[in-house]
Formats: structure tokens, sequence, C-alpha cells
């Protein structure tokens, strides 16, 4: 994508890179201390740089950090990222109609590309849809080229450097911890973003999967954090219609 | 995790025609990043080796508590994440190199 000439050459593939570049050094920070956090979980060097290089989801590499300490199976680290990385299915859904007119390779590395601020910003961009003429595809295409594009090399980049830069820091600073932080705060911004749910729903899931996450913690494997939101899901889904139900009775 | 990335992100880009889902699948969705996060965070907290933590000479707690109390201050400014991370960790080196916590 980022060699079709049209893109590169389009103002809005500046624009892209313009936005981009005002939240590198934020990502390249969190990208260089996931880097750190990753190695110290005692994961091979190998794999360490193998995830750096072709991952690219901080909240899944984060998540899975603590699982790979605890030599869980590789299923359950799959499990586990597939839940973290499931708003990027919701992103999806909403960037298709922005993209079907575009063969299916490009769609799914434009799709890889379009991490959670890429998505926002470009959204907030275009927010009155996709374009009906060619020339609107392209400035919206060539934005989103350029601003997934520069997050991927950031991100790369800065957790390659953690990688290599960890082994300069010995083991019992703790600096792994620094990765739980970090996931602590991406959770608060899930609990307190703007999403169409309420505040009440997004407490009840993240404290019901961490009661049951602690409860279940004897289960082998790591079970427990499978358990945990497979049971939030399901108490939620099962509590949000009647919240529902009874908001309108009030209303 | 790679392929779990592609998926995820590209997930309604890779077919070709419309798919109707289930409202419940929908709905489960928005729930389940949370509930992922909190699953894998607070066992890390409050635990050690499976087992709660007994003592509150615990570095971890108070650098949580401090990332939480950085999050609702700045709340929704610029770079939240990193912040709570920084904040949290100013904490947490000095508790564990400094008093062994």
């Amino acid at each position: 994508m980022f060699l079709r000439k049209s893109y590169y050459q389009h103002p809005s593939f500046r624009a892209g890179l313009n936005d981009m570049a005002a939240i590198v050094p934020g990502i390249a920070a969190w990208g260089l201390m996931t880097g750190v956090a990753m190695a110290k979980s005692g994961m091979p060097w190998s794999e360490s740089v193998l995830m750096a290089l072709i991952v690219f989801a901080g909240s899944a590499q984060l998540a899975a950090i603590p699982l790979f300490a605890a030599d869980a199976p590789m299923w359950v680290i799959l499990a586990t990222s597939f839940c973290v990385n499931l708003r990027f299915l919701v992103f999806s859904a909403h960037l298709r109609e922005y993209m079907m007119m575009l063969p299916r390779a490009e769609r799914m590395l434009s799709g890889y590309l379009t991490a959670d601020l890429t998505y926002v910003q470009f959204v907030q961009r275009f927010a009155q849809g996709p374009g009906a003429d060619r020339e609107r595809m392209l400035e919206q295409q060539a934005y989103l080229a350029a601003h997934g594009g520069l997050n991927w090399l950031s991100w790369v980049l800065s957790n390659l450097a953690g990688v290599f830069l960890a082994s300069w820091i010995p083991q019992h600073w703790g600096l792994g911890f620094a990765g739980m932080l970090g996931l602590m705060g991406i959770g608060l911004s899930l609990l307190s973003g703007q999403q169409n749910l309420g505040h009440a729903m997004r407490l009840l899931a993240a404290v019901s999967a961490a009661v049951v996450a602690v409860l279940a913690v004897s289960l082998p494997l790591k079970l427990n954090i499978v358990v945990a939101i497979v049971a939030a899901v399901a108490l939620c889904l099962i509590v949000e219609p009647a919240l529902a139900a009874r908001q309108r009775r009030e209303a | 995790m790679a392929l779990m990335t592609l998926l995820t992100r590209a997930f309604f880009l890779i077919p070709e025609r419309e798919i109707r889902w289930p409202g419940w699948v929908l709905r489960g969705l928005q729930f389940a990043p949370i509930a992922a996060v909190s699953a894998v965070i607070v066992p890390e907290v409050i635990m050690t080796d499976g087992v709660l933590i007994s003592s509150l000479r615990d570095a971890r707690l108070y650098a949580a508590l401090a990332g939480v109390i950085y999050f609702f201050v700045r709340r929704g400014n610029g770079q939240v994440v990193m912040g709570t991370m920084l904040v949290g960790m100013s904490v947490f080196l000095p508790l564990r190199l400094g008093l062994g916590w």
C-alpha cells in the first residue's frame, strides 16, 4: 500500500504523518517499556525479538507477559490476546464501509496496521463516512497508510530497543511490573472511555472478572483468566437487559 | 499472537460479503476487553504464587494505587497510559530497591 505513488504523493499522506508524529513520543516510550517487560518475563530472547517485530498490539503483548512468565499453554495466551484484541473487531466492522472497494490483501494489511489511535483519529477526521468518489477514497486511504505505517514503525523500533536494553537492567528491579501498570492504564481508559455502554456495566465486567480470576487462581494453566472473561461477559449479558429495562421504566 | 492481531483487526474486512451476527455476540464484544485486562492485572497485583498477599509491605500495591490516582487526576488528558506507568514505577522502584518491599 505504501508503494502506491498515488498514496504517498497525496497531501493527506502528510496530514496522517503529522497527526501520528504528535503521538510518536508516547508510543515510543510505551513500546520501550513493553520491550523491557517482555524481555524480563523469562521468555527466550529470540521470542521477544520476534514478538516485537510482528505482534504490533501493545495491550495484548502486556497481557501475555505474566502468562509467558507462568508457562501458560499457548492456547490460553492466544485466547487472552484474542479477548484483549476484541475491540478491534468493532473497529474493523466500522472500517469495512471505508475499505470494501479495495482488494482483500490490501484491506487486511490496512486492518493489521490500524491500532487504537489510528482508528480513533481516522474516524474523527473522516466522520462523514466513506467517500463516494475515487478522490475521496484516495484521500482517506493515504491518510490511513501514513498514520498506521508510522505508528507501526515507531512501535516496532521502540519495542526492539526495549528488548535489547533489558539485558543491562538487573532482574531484581522488577521492571516487568511497568508492563502491568501500563496495562492498568489501558484498563482504566477502557473503564472511563466513551463507548455506548454505561460506566456501571463496564465496572461490573471489570470487577466480576477480577473476583473470578482471583478465586479461580488455583486452576492450572492460567485457566482462571479464561474462566474469568467468560463469566464476566456472561454476567454482563444477563444483567444488561434487566438494567436497561429498569432505566426505561424510570424514564 | 501476530495472527491474532491480524485476525481481529481485519476481521470484518476479510469476507467479501456482509455477515450478520446475533445481537448478543456484538454486545458481548464490548465487555470482553475490559474483562480480559482486569482478569490479567488484578491477580498480578494482589497475589504472589497463587496466594493473596498478606503483608502491606508490598511495592506493587502502592505503585498501582499511585497509578490509579494519577489516572483519575489527569483524566483523559493525552498520554495517560504512559503517565500511569511512569508514576507507578516512580513509586515502585524506591520501595522495591530502597526498602526491599
